[in-house]
């Protein structure tokens, strides 16, 4: 009989910093483009080339650290890690061993089994690597350091996760405090946000650590989960058959859904850390550290309690809008311009996710103004339009952040509020429907639908439903 | 200090490197050299002595975040053994 288990989790997480520059040099960090044509004698580790380190990481590294409770070290500096790697060209990464930028933080997650806090041993800065391109055909591996020398902070959790659940609540969390600090874009699926799993599995209810494995290349959030149960299953089977668990490094390969070894613990490497002449000391002094406090923007957790407070919306609208920040600036944008707080978020978790998934737009990528949002809703209060006519607006409101206003002017969808044109269509149309009235004179009140359809489709739609009926209603009893 | 074997071919493993015999004899004997010679600084008695981290007493040298660099690419791939138009070539690597 097989014992029940359970799994002792902790994670790795790189971040890439979205500074406009290099950790160490000006170069910049733009994303995609020609091979090498972001690099200077700093990135491509030419001798005699001295790194100066970027203001703006320091920044960064600080704000990820107050929001996720850690302290911040006031004498920090940096380390060699040194391996040969193509991607490596100075055969060392600028890293922080000794006293990295943060330790001991925490932050809380919540998943069906209710809120826990999953402490973070420690956060430091680094640089990336550069990227290997191979081609399969020659043989042969290119080298592009755009990406050698990227800053890069990366967040060592202590084994607080007990199951798959908890380590996406974890990273979801992270990624929307990093996200909400504008400190990274946090796209797993493009590197920006990289994940490794630490895992062992103990009886349940001992407390000794088991032998724990690490998994890389995990490249999405269904990776990391589908990873986790099956390095579960793997490690169980393992010590059911009264094996040894072997401390290794391995790596999931996503479309076999299984992994594999990459290395063992007899090759891991010896990394010789040392200080970086290179580097001079790092020291946070109280005015450094106050001037990031001060500029901490408000985060999720903060911005729920305030709408619930402050717009009395509901906590399952709060949850969709808070979910990224960008829509939760729009909501504030459209709010602030006096539009109703319900209507606006009616908006935003209706028709702007729906276009979102129907043309395919990364959420982060919406970028429309909550102020035309706010005109749009405005319009239609007055009923100067209708709500098709409003969905077809917000559409290009959506696509192009047209102002509403002067979009339906200058494409003639205003309601005519010229009611002596519109008593004549409904004459019109009670002349144009026999069958309908009569049936109406009988009882059969679905058939107003005909009469009213009829009026909408000659003014086309320019014309407000509730009057419509109300207008036929007074014709039919003149009859 | 005495390095032995294992240590000069462990330290040769890190290094990348394949030494002779000869040269392996003659490396343990620059490291041992090397060792002693470094070894003088503990007679120095250092209870009294705050650490550093760094030899100079200098901190907190930064630079703004503005982007000063051009596409050097030409220039920077003149250094390289084996190059393509736009990368360095290296063996294959996995």
């Amino acid at each position: 009989m097989s014992k029940e288990y359970e799994a002792v989790i902790g994670l790795e997480v790189h971040v890439e910093l979205n500074t406009k520059t290099k950790i160490f040099c000006g170069c910049s960090t733009a994303f995609g483009g020609s091979p090498n044509i972001n690099v200077c004698p700093v990135c491509s580790g030419m001798p005699g080339s001295l790194p100066v380190l970027n203001r703006a990481v320091v920044d960064k590294a600080i704000s990820i650290g107050l929001a996720t409770n850690c302290n911040i070290t006031r004498n920090s500096k940096f380390d060699r890690k040194n391996y040969f790697y193509p991607d490596n060209p100075q055969n060392y990464q600028i890293s922080q061993l000794y006293y990295p930028i943060c330790r001991d933080g925490k932050i809380e997650i919540e998943t069906e089994n209710g809120k826990k806090f999953v402490r973070i041993h420690e956060m430091h800065m680094e640089e990336d690597a550069g990227k290997l391109i191979h081609n399969t055909f020659t043989g042969e591996t290119y080298v592009d350091f755009n990406r050698s020398g990227v800053p890069l902070v990366e967040i060592v959790s202590e084994p607080d996760m007990r199951s798959a659940d908890e380590v996406l609540a974890y990273l979801d969390k992270l990624r929307l405090t990093v996200q909400y600090l504008n400190a990274s874009d946090c796209k797993l699926n493009e590197g920006s946000m990289r994940v490794d799993v630490n895992m062992s599995l103990r009886e349940k209810g001992t407390e000794k650590l088991g032998t724990r494995t690490e998994t890389k290349n995990l490249n999405s959030f269904k990776a990391i989960k589908r990873c986790i149960e099956n390095e579960f299953e793997r490690q169980a089977d393992i010590l059911d058959a009264g094996e040894k668990v072997v401390q290794e490094t391995r790596r999931w390969d996503d479309d076999k859904g299984y992994s594999y070894t990459m290395r063992s613990k007899e090759d891991a490497q010896d990394y010789r850390y040392f200080p970086d002449p290179d580097l001079v000391p790092l020291i946070i002094d109280d005015e450094w550290l106050a001037r990031i406090k001060a500029s901490q923007p408000e985060l999720r957790d903060e911005k729920k309690e305030r709408y619930a407070r402050e717009y009395g919306i509901p906590e399952y609208d709060i949850g969709l809008i808070t979910e990224y920040k960008e829509l939760a600036n729009i909501f504030e944008d459209g709010v602030n311009s006096g539009a109703d707080p319900k209507k606006v978020s009616n908006w935003i978790i209706g028709e702007t996710l729906r276009l979102a998934k129907d043309f395919e737009t990364d959420i982060a990528d919406i970028s429309f103004s909550g102020k035309n949002l706010a005109s749009l809703i405005k319009l239609l209060d007055e009923k100067k339009i209708n709500n098709t006519i409003a969905k077809q607006v917000f559409e290009h409101v959506f696509k192009e952040n047209v102002n509403p206003v002067e979009y339906a002017e200058k494409n003639n969808l205003i309601i005519k509020t010229d009611t002596g044109a519109l008593a004549e269509m409904v004459k019109k149309a009670v002349a144009a429907n026999p069958k309908a009235v009569a049936d109406m004179k009988a009882g059969k009140k679905k058939a107003m639908g005909a009469i009213v359809g009829f009026v909408m489709k000659e003014m086309k739609g320019k014309c407000d439903p509730a009057e419509v009926n109300k207008l036929v209603m007074e014709e039919l009893a003149k009859l | 200090m005495q390095i032995s074997d294992d240590m000069i071919k462990y330290v040769a493993e890190l290094a990348k490197l394949e030494l002779s015999d000869e040269h392996k004899e003659q490396a343990k004997k620059d490291m041992s050299d090397m060792l002693e010679y470094v070894n003088t600084l503990n007679e120095l008695d250092t209870s009294n002595v705050e650490p550093m981290s760094h030899c100079f007493p200098v901190a907190n040298v930064l630079r703004d975040d503005v982007v000063t660099n051009s596409n050097d690419r030409d220039n920077m791939l003149l250094n390289a053994p084996d190059k393509s138009e736009d990368s360095y070539i290296v063996p294959k690597t996995f």
